[in-house]
């Protein structure tokens, strides 16, 4: 291992953040720490994720989209945020591609994503 | 005015503090690090400090350097440089400069040797715009265009901004962020970019266009005088990386 990766993996340890699985496709709640003045709380981003960049490392990051009031909104996070509270995974979908963006193009019906029945953990 | 340092450049990675800021940083190394000779006003003329950094094989060292390396008592050294000191930062012959000589939050200039990007136009070299893409324009879409007047003055100036060779060239990018130092494996972590590709060798100055903050270790920071006071302090993060 390189003096980067290295430093790269002490730092993910260091943060101790227990990261679920999930991938494209998921529906996921993130729950984002906004500072307003002096005052901190956690304002939870639900929608689906529709990409996965750079891995588990610490570049990694993951987009999820939502349609709020008829219009689609899209947030980038980085995966090892500390502004990032919690990420749950309300739902699993059923994808065939790693990244979404096709569902840009689509409203209402035809941007369902299927739920996945069969999943099962990754073993670790 | 102290010495700076020889440092290796690492790579690039990020860092992410606690108030949810993401720093990007360069990593540098240093790689034992060690002064090799003085240079005093009785005999030169001027005070610097020659430092050494890396390692060299023996047999590939010209005999003259293995015989200054052996006055200094210090392992053949890869990369030599002078810096200029006042007089009192001056440092002893052989003494180990450790990553403890910056301070997170200081300021410093970083010099290196940019990546060469052979001989290029004018438009990568110079940002010029370039010549349209239709209206008649033929062949010559990315030159520079004109490069002057007419037969008065009938030469181009000099100076003018054309083609050429260009990155390669020592480079200095100043007041970059000190973030985070590591000791124990000689790391100097710096905010934002630092000129020359990985593996490279660039030098760390205070930088000249801010004040030094107070705390700063004075003429450096050396392994020798820090290595007591620390035995005690090193063993700690040892076994929490272990862990």
């Amino acid at each position: 291992m390189n003096l980067i990766a290295e430093l790269e993996a002490e730092q993910i340890a260091s943060l101790g953040k227990e990261l679920p699985d999930f991938k494209a496709g998921d529906t996921i709640r993130v729950g984002y720490k906004v500072t307003e003045g002096s005052r901190s709380r956690v304002q939870n981003y639900e929608g689906v994720c529709i990409a996965r960049k750079n891995g588990e490392g610490i570049a990694g990051s993951f987009t999820v989209r939502k349609i709020s009031f008829g219009e689609g909104v899209e947030r980038v996070f980085p995966l090892h945020s500390t502004n990032i509270d919690s990420i749950t995974v309300v739902r699993r979908g059923r994808v065939r591609r790693a990244k979404l963006y096709y569902l840009r193009e689509r409203r209402g019906k035809s941007a369902r994503i299927a739920e996945q029945t069969n999943y099962r953990p990754k073993k670790s | 005015m102290r010495s700076g340092v020889i440092a290796k450049k690492v790579g690039m990675t990020r860092l992410f503090m606690e108030d949810g800021k993401q720093i990007p940083v360069t990593v540098l190394q240093l790689d034992a690090l060690q002064v090799v000779a003085n240079r005093t006003t009785d005999r030169d003329g001027y005070t610097a400090v020659q430092l050494g950094a890396g390692t060299a094989k023996a047999k590939r060292t010209s005999a003259a350097m293995r015989g200054h390396f052996a006055a200094a008592k210090v392992a053949p050294k890869r990369k030599m440089v002078e810096f200029r000191v006042t007089e009192d930062n001056l440092i002893g012959v052989g003494e180990e400069i450790s990553a403890e000589h910056y301070i997170a939050g200081q300021k410093v200039d970083v010099s290196g040797t940019s990546i060469g990007k052979g001989f290029a136009g004018a438009m990568k070299r110079w940002n010029f715009g370039g010549l349209r893409a239709t209206h008649g324009v033929s062949i010559s879409h990315r030159s520079h265009g004109s490069t002057g007047q007419c037969q008065d003055p009938g030469r181009v100036f000099k100076g003018k901004k054309m083609a050429g060779h260009m990155g390669a060239a020592k480079i200095t990018t100043q007041n970059l962020e000190v973030v985070k130092t590591d000791a124990d494996r000689g790391l100097i972590m710096v905010k934002g970019a630092v000129p020359g590709s990985k593996g490279g060798w660039v030098t760390v100055k205070d930088a000249v266009k801010k004040k030094l903050p107070d705390g700063v270790p004075f003429p450096a920071a050396l392994k020798s005088t820090a290595a007591p006071a620390e035995a005690p302090a090193e063993d700690a993060p040892a076994e929490g990386g272990e862990a």
